[in-house]
This record gives C-alpha cells, structure tokens and sequence, in this order.
C-alpha cells in the first residue's frame, strides 16, 4: 500500500508540488495523468524515495520513508521495481548483465539459476534471446522492454512507470501497454504508470489521478475520468490548449 | 547568512561540505568492505595500466629537461656530476607526485566526470538507487579505492623513468661522469624524499577521484551539464593538487627532516 500525504516540493524557485495526497491500494493500478513538466515523474520519484520532499509523508506499507536515509531506502526499495522514461540501461553491460544487476549480490542464487531467471524476465517482454548484445543496439522500444525486464526480473511487489510509451511509436507504445498489463497480470503487482498518453491511460488504469496546478485535481475510474464534465479534464482528455494561457 | 548563501563564497562553502560528506560516506563504504573487487580491478586497470603511455612521458621528457637544464647551470660552477642528484630529488619529491597526478587528473579524473555525468543526466545513477545499490559503494568507493593505489605506483614509475631518461642524457648525451653522478644521486637522496613523493601520491589520487566523481554526480543536465562538469573537475583538481602540493612539502618536509 502506498499513501502520499500533503507532500510538497519545490525545484530551485519553482514550487512543483503543493500538497498532494492519495493512496493506492495493494494489486491496484492507478495511471498519474497530467500536463508535460507538470511534477508527475518528480511525483513519482518521490514514491521511490529517489526525490526528498520539502514537507509531507509517503508511507510504504505504512513506514514513512521520508525521513530514511540513503541505507535504510535500500531496503525499501527491494519491494519497488521502476522503468525510466529513457529506461536508464547501463550502458556499459549487456542485456543480460543489465536484467541480472540485482542479483549482484545475492549469494543465495547459483549463476545458472541467474541465468535462467534472466532468459524468463526476457521472454515476459517478448524479447528472448538478445542476452549478449548490448543496450546501444538496441530500439527504443527494446530498450524499455529490457528495462521492464530489469525492473521485474527479482519480483518486486510493486512496479513505477515513468512515461513508459512516450517516444514510441504507436505499435511500439501499444506492445508496452499489452505488457504492462501482462506484468500486473502475472506477477500480481501495484502499478503506477505516469503517463500523458489517455489511450495509454484507459487501458491500464484502474484508477486514474490527475495531477493539475500541483496538486491532485481530479480521481477516478477510467470512466469516471473519461465522461467528467470538468472543464480542466475535458481539455485535456480532448487535447484541446487553454486560450487563456497563451503559448500552451 | 542569506546574503552569503546567495554568493559564490555561499555555493563554494557548499560544495566543500558536500564533498566532504560524500568523502564520508565513501571512507564508510570502504571501511565496511562494501566494494566488488571485481569493479576495483576495472578500475585499477583503467587508471593503472591506461594511464601508462601519458605517465612514461610525462616521466621521462620532464627528467631529461630536468637533467639538461641543471647540467647547463651546475657546468658553469663546475658542479657536473650533482646533476642527477637534483633529478632524482626533484623528481622524487615534487615534479614525479605532481606532474603524474595532473596528467592523471586531465586523463581520469575527466573520464570519471564524463561517465558519471552522463550516468547521472540519462537517470543511471537513479536506476541504481531502485535496484537497491548505493552509487557510493558501486560507483565512487572503487574509484577512489583504485586511486589512492594506483597514484603511487604510477608516481614511482614515473620518477624511475624521469632519474633514468635524466641518466641517459646527462651520461650519454652530455658528457658528465656516470660513477660520480651516480654516487652523489645515492648520497643526496634519501629514504624520506621518496617517501614524501609517495604520500603526496597517495593523496593526490583521493583528490583526482572525489573531485571527478562529485563533479560527475552533481552535475548539470545535458550535454552541456556534462561537458561543464568533465572541465570542472580538472580545472579544480589541478587546482587543488597545487595548492595542496604547497602545504604538503612544508609539513612533510618538516616531518621528514626532523627525523
């Protein structure tokens, strides 16, 4: 379970964040909707701990992480598994030795079992076989697949998104959706996808929290979302710019 | 106190105390053996054995010059054959230990800044926090761990090959007798020149990793981030070397000679 309370959070002078507050339940699937530069993946980072807030809680399973240290969020982190919008592969290693990262220290798993639990997170992303070459060789579209590879190979409880179809294209962003689905399917996991893509976001949410004038201004179900008379929403659902807010 | 937070003498108070505490939390991570050997051979072979060719030159050209300038001064006195006993305490003591570091600095203490730099602006560095790995004991322990070993013996190396290039050119090349040289080398240099040389090493190593891989891991975003961060980090490496060059010959050649 996940529960954000009145964070807030500002970047160098620019206050991003005002007092955001939700909660997630376990297994759910919640999409964070919400302009460009509006504070979703900062939100998101958050969750993670990788972003310190100015003022609030974000409670893990009911443990606050806020005030943990570097050390102590190790720990915590062991539950999260995180794609990046750029997928964040390690440049330097192969495919294999990216998804195999967190095992890196574990003792209790034999090389071969490594490489079997690799070979199978790679089959979950439909990519098999590519173990050895190496993430510049790759498509966009491949890369954030092993990066879910990666994110999802040591079975975590609940999985983030960071914008994980922008940048491909249509078919590409349609085959991230079907596995995002798959994982969440399978594996049993909390989602939490940031997203500006709506078709992206009807399809995998279950809920959907959008993130406006940094605070949390509208939740609900896809439907509930999609049919809202809200003016605000509406715009953006329909992708329609505010004329009173010149260059938007 | 907001005043001064809002100059350069604010952010530069910063940065120390920011570096100072990643220096820290690194000497924690290497106290507690939280380094893969693995990572610190990469490293070591990286600085070590990468840096060969600029060190051999270095070492070398700066013995010779080194040899010939002091022959065509201690000549006009008649003092020939103390010419490669200046070599060998210069370099031992100061030109080895600081020309090795500052080649190292422009060689790897810019490589640790670019990659780190780019790992951190293309969210690298973040997805190693997720997949619960501190970037300070895969990243920055390795790198200074292999710093402060392989400084010294590349310093060493460099000054074996400045007294042997300084040698050859004062012997061969220029005409001075090599017994005497020879003898007044053993007799003018002592156990704690070379000594000195190698603690300054030892510390000009720490200096040339922590200041590439602040620079790395805070820099800006994009390309330019990078690129400012990789000039930074020798500017203020070289810099601090110098500068720390200074106070080091004054204290340890306090110590040194008083013994």
């Amino acid at each position: 379970m996940i529960e954000v309370r009145d964070l807030k959070k500002s970047l160098g002078q620019q206050r991003v964040l005002d007092g955001v507050s939700f909660r997630i339940e376990t297994g759910e699937s919640v999409v964070i909707i919400g302009r460009s530069g509006g504070g979703k993946s900062v939100l998101l980072k958050h969750l993670i701990g990788l972003l310190k807030p100015d003022a609030g809680q974000v409670l893990i399973d009911g443990e606050d992480i806020v005030p943990m240290d570097e050390r102590a969020l190790l720990r915590v982190r062991r539950k999260f598994g995180m794609l990046f919008q750029g997928a964040a592969l390690f440049d330097s290693m192969t495919v294999a030795e990216n998804v195999a990262f967190a095992f890196r220290h574990n003792n209790s798993l034999q090389p071969e079992e490594i490489r079997q639990r690799v070979a199978s997170a790679l089959e979950v992303v439909n990519l098999p076989g590519i173990e050895n070459r190496r993430p510049a060789e790759l498509s966009g579209g491949m890369r954030k697949r092993v990066g879910l590879a990666r994110a999802i190979v040591y079975r975590p409880e609940i999985v983030l998104y960071d914008e994980p179809t922008t940048g491909l294209d249509p078919v590409a962003a349609d085959s991230i959706d079907q596995l995002i689905l798959r994982v969440r399917d399978r594996f049993n996991v909390t989602s939490v996808v940031v997203t500006h893509e709506m078709r992206s976001a009807q399809r995998i949410g279950q809920r959907i929290l959008m993130l406006h004038e940094k605070k949390i201004y509208a939740a609900g179900t896809p439907d509930e979302i999609f049919h809202s008379n809200d003016p605000v929403v509406r715009r953006f659902i329909e992708g329609v710019s505010d004329p009173k807010e010149p260059g938007n | 106190m907001n005043f001064l937070a809002d100059t350069w003498v604010g952010a530069w108070l910063e940065g120390l105390g920011r570096i100072t505490l990643l220096t820290k939390e690194t000497i924690t991570s290497l106290l507690r053996g939280r380094i893969d050997s693995r990572d610190l051979l990469y490293q070591l072979y990286f600085m070590g054995v990468k840096s060969q060719s600029v060190v051999l030159i270095t070492g070398a050209f700066t013995g010779m010059v080194l040899g010939a300038q002091t022959f065509f001064q201690f000549h006009k006195v008649k003092m020939d054959t103390a010419t490669l006993a200046v070599v060998s305490v210069s370099m031992c003591s100061e030109l080895g230990p600081v020309l090795t570091a500052l080649m190292v600095a422009g060689r790897v203490g810019a490589a640790i800044a670019a990659e780190l730099g780019t790992m951190r602006v293309t969210e690298q560095i973040d997805a190693l926090r997720t997949l619960a790995t501190d970037p300070v004991d895969y990243l920055v322990a390795p790198r200074l761990l292999a710093a402060h070993i392989a400084l010294p013996l590349l310093t060493a190396e460099a000054i074996a090959v400045g007294i042997g290039a300084g040698y050859i050119v004062g012997v061969h090349l220029l005409g001075i007798d090599p017994t005497y040289s020879w003898y007044n080398m053993l007799r003018y240099t002592q156990t704690g020149d070379v000594a000195v040389g190698l603690i300054k090493a030892f510390i000009y190593g720490g200096i040339v990793a922590m200041v590439g891989c602040y620079k790395g891991m805070t820099c800006g975003e994009g390309a330019e981030g990078v690129g400012r961060a990789t000039t930074e980090s020798v500017v203020y490496s070289s810099i601090t070397i110098l500068i720390a060059n200074f106070f080091l010959t004054l204290s340890l050649g306090t110590i040194f000679h008083s013994l």
